[in-house]
């Protein structure tokens, strides 16, 4: 059965982490399993992109009850792409992290919690149902909380107090959202959703529901003032703890808003509005804040903040040309950051510090690895031809169209500060004379790894590098596939047909 | 907790409450029950033996961790999943049934290793959070 | 009964939030577990209330003999129930954590995180 594809990466994830709890004991095996069963969710998910690129929208209905009935899992070109992203990540996190974790770390159950983590991404992105994205999300928390706790060092679990309390508001938002839509309607299939959402006498409690839903996906995704948690907790944990929740864990709310708010609801002049405000305000705090950061973890951190902005921004726009240029920056920033947390996890490895005050002469000492770390940053940045330069093309085109100057003004603002910011790194961490700086007692530095290790490290970055690189150079076909998937959005009938009008 | 009535009981209740969660975990699939209520029961039991005797005397009872009971109850689950997906090319967790009742338990399908999977998984959580916050407290 | 359950749903929200801007840790936990509890008495008032009809087709029956309560919200509360007793669980041994790391249960003066460095 073809359809069974779609499940595959998803089922592999599981999989993975229940193989990896059998051996809870033997953290060497568990490395070994992780890597392994990365790489082939990462071959299972290019075949499902594949399917669905060829041969469109996928759907499943779990349990073989018909849809609306049964929880339907849909795979159209946004999700598949999006399943396939999440396994590069997985990929090049495993690798990274088989090196990076110590066993002390491990042992808690590390790298069964990832591949459960994968999973509920995976999950996230292909599910069709409402409530169904909702246990996802709580799988996706639950293991992104045991990730930020393990190793139980003070930042940690302060950070991860903040995390934990504002995460599970917004998951009661959002169920508090479901309820209102359940009462309203009587399902929870997407699809079903918005017919019967046409059909509610009363507009104005649909409306609310929206905002509720905007609240909800709002803290998880860190727009302008539901950010807080970000800053606070993701600069804690290991680099490649921070790299996963970094590339995917805010996208994963983008997602959401953007599926919901093109797929379920009309959209309204003052929700247009509300994005619009909400996009400015998040480029310029998340902007701002990243100016005068000195840990670069926390720098990464206040950069994801912006860049969401940007996201918003082209959601809050509303054409098929605006929404081209959200996902292309989903696509480029989700590489991009996933690997700037690598970069920062790699530079404390070489120097025994995040602080870029004390940071420095990195490219004196390692001028060939300094050139690898320049292209996540270069990337980001967007310097032409690299891949945050496109989606830009987009964006503006769009807020040309549809008149609105202050994004413009703002998406350029964002950017010129990702510059400076950008800027201000290599010049302090790369080009700076360097102090010395004394390793914390049992660190384990870049130099006294074995081969294999450094090679390990060194592979990660390079891959997800690649990645962006081809993002960067191959730019026509990832925007071939960013308006395929925008066409697919504004034109929501494609996916009603295929949940509902198959068998 | 030190009294002799809940400890003489204790050796009594935990046989029953354990049969008594075997047969909610049984007749779940058509009558409210099932495999979470059913191992909610069950971690009761050795919560209620704890209480009596001793976390240490619950542990030796145990032999093994109950956190190894995870793995367990969800390849169960996990298989029971997959099941239809690989022999009958039907949706996962599509029920599959055998055709005729087993004496006692009465229909057996897929349903029941699915939920067998969900009560080991449960006892195990719950079991594995109990113990973690009584040793530390 | 549907009056009640409102103000009810009303009073949990209430105190769930104002039990979460308190700056006690413990205060927090169960400021999320009223909200919680809200949450489902929600989803179980805007599911529709039918009373002593059960969802459970009889024995020697194939359907249902007469109208019945709609099973989704039932099923949707299990659902936020189990998480929430996970979430919670894993919220409490967090907090006994953080109390014995931060030696406070005052999360103002939690701030390590946000300290310049």
């Amino acid at each position: 059965m073809i359809n069974s594809i779609l499940l595959y990466p998803l089922l592999f994830h599981f999989f993975v982490a229940i193989v990896a709890l059998f051996f809870w004991r033997d953290t060497r095996i568990q490395r070994v399993i992780s890597v392994a069963g990365s790489i082939i969710a990462l071959f299972l998910s290019i075949l499902l992109f594949r399917e669905v690129w060829y041969n469109g929208i996928i759907t499943m209905q779990s349990g073989n009850w018909k849809a609306p009935f049964g929880i339907t899992m849909v795979a159209d070109t946004l999700s598949a792409t999006l399943v396939l992203l999440t396994n590069i990540l997985g990929v090049a996190i495993a690798i990274y992290s088989s090196t990076s974790i110590i066993s002390e770390r491990a042992k808690f159950g590390y790298f069964p919690i990832f591949h459960l983590l994968l999973m509920g991404l995976t999950g996230a992105f292909i599910t069709g149902d409402i409530f169904n994205l909702y246990v996802w999300f709580e799988v996706i928390i639950i293991s992104s909380f045991v990730l930020l706790t393990i190793g139980g060092e003070k930042p940690q679990i302060e950070g991860a107090v903040k995390y934990f309390t504002l995460n599970i508001l917004a998951s009661v938002i959002f169920l508090t959202a479901i309820a209102v839509l359940y009462g309203l309607t009587g399902t929870l299939n997407m699809a079903d959703l918005r017919l019967k959402i046409a059909l509610v006498e009363n507009q104005s409690l649909v409306d609310i529901a929206a905002l509720i839903f905007f609240i909800g996906f709002g803290i998880k995704s860190a727009v302008f003032p539901l950010y807080f948690w970000l800053p606070a907790s993701y600069h804690t944990p290991p680099a490649a703890v921070s790299a996963i929740f970094g590339g995917l864990l805010t996208k994963v709310g983008v997602y959401a808003m953007i599926r919901v708010f093109t797929l379920l609801f009309e959209r309204s002049e003052f929700l247009d509005n509300l994005l619009i405000l909400v996009a400015v305000l998040t480029i310029l705090s998340g902007a701002l804040g990243a100016l005068i950061q000195n840990n670069i973890q926390k720098l990464f951190s206040y950069l994801i903040i912006c860049h969401i902005g940007f996201m918003i921004a082209g959601l809050a726009m509303n054409t098929t040309v605006a929404f081209t240029g959200t996902v292309f920056y989903m696509i480029h920033d989700i590489v991009v950051k996933a690997n700037l947390f690598l970069v920062g996890g790699f530079i404390y490895r070489l120097k025994g510090s995040y602080s870029m005050r004390q940071l420095g002469g990195l490219y004196q000492s390692h001028p060939k690895l300094s050139l690898l770390l320049l292209i996540p940053l270069f990337s980001l940045v967007g310097i032409p031809p690299l891949s945050g330069f496109w989606p830009k093309i987009s964006l503006i085109t769009a807020g040309l169209t549809t008149e609105n100057y202050l994004l413009i003004a703002f998406i350029i603002f964002g950017s010129f500060v990702t510059l400076l910011v950008i800027a201000k790194l290599w010049s302090e961490v790369f080009w700076k004379e360097s102090e010395p700086i004394s390793f914390k007692a049992n660190f384990k530095s870049f130099h006294s790894m074995k081969k294999k290790e450094q090679f390990s490290l060194v592979f990660a970055i390079a891959l997800l590098a690649f990645v962006s690189l081809y993002i960067g150079f191959g730019a026509e076909h990832i925007q071939n596939l960013s308006s395929r998937i925008a066409t697919e959005l504004t034109t929501p009938q494609l996916y009603l047909d295929a949940v509902l009008k198959t068998k | 907790m030190k009294t002799l009535i809940l400890k003489t009981a204790s050796g009594y209740l935990l046989p029953v409450l354990l049969l008594f969660s075997v047969f909610i975990l049984l007749r779940g699939h058509y009558l409210p029950g099932g495999g979470f209520v059913g191992g909610l029961v069950a971690s009761i039991a050795f919560v209620l033996h704890a209480f009596a005797n001793g976390l240490e005397n619950t542990k030796n009872l145990l032999r093994i961790h109950p956190g190894f009971l995870m793995p367990f109850g969800l390849a169960i689950a996990f298989i029971s999943g997959l099941a239809p997906m690989f022999l009958y090319d039907l949706p996962f967790l599509t029920g599959i049934w055998f055709d005729e009742p087993l004496p006692v338990i009465g229909m057996v399908g897929s349903a029941l290793f699915f939920d067998t999977g969900v009560f080991l998984v449960v006892i195990g959580v719950t079991l594995t959070i109990i113990f973690t916050i009584s040793e530390s407290a | 009964m549907e009056i009640l359950l409102a103000f009810l749903i009303g009073i949990l929200y209430a105190s769930g939030i104002y039990m979460m801007l308190r700056r006690s840790l413990v205060k927090l936990i169960i400021g999320i577990i009223l909200l919680g509890n809200g949450a489902n008495l929600l989803i179980f008032l805007l599911g529709r209330i039918t009373k002593d009809k059960p969802p459970i087709i009889p024995e020697h029956s194939k359907v249902f003999l007469d109208g019945f309560a709609d099973p989704v919200p039932q099923a949707l509360i299990l659902t936020a129930i189990v998480i929430s007793f996970g979430l919670q669980a894993f919220a409490i041994i967090l907090i006994k954590r953080a109390y014995k790391v931060a030696k406070t249960d005052d999360l103002d003066q939690m701030n390590t995180t946000d300290e310049y460095a």
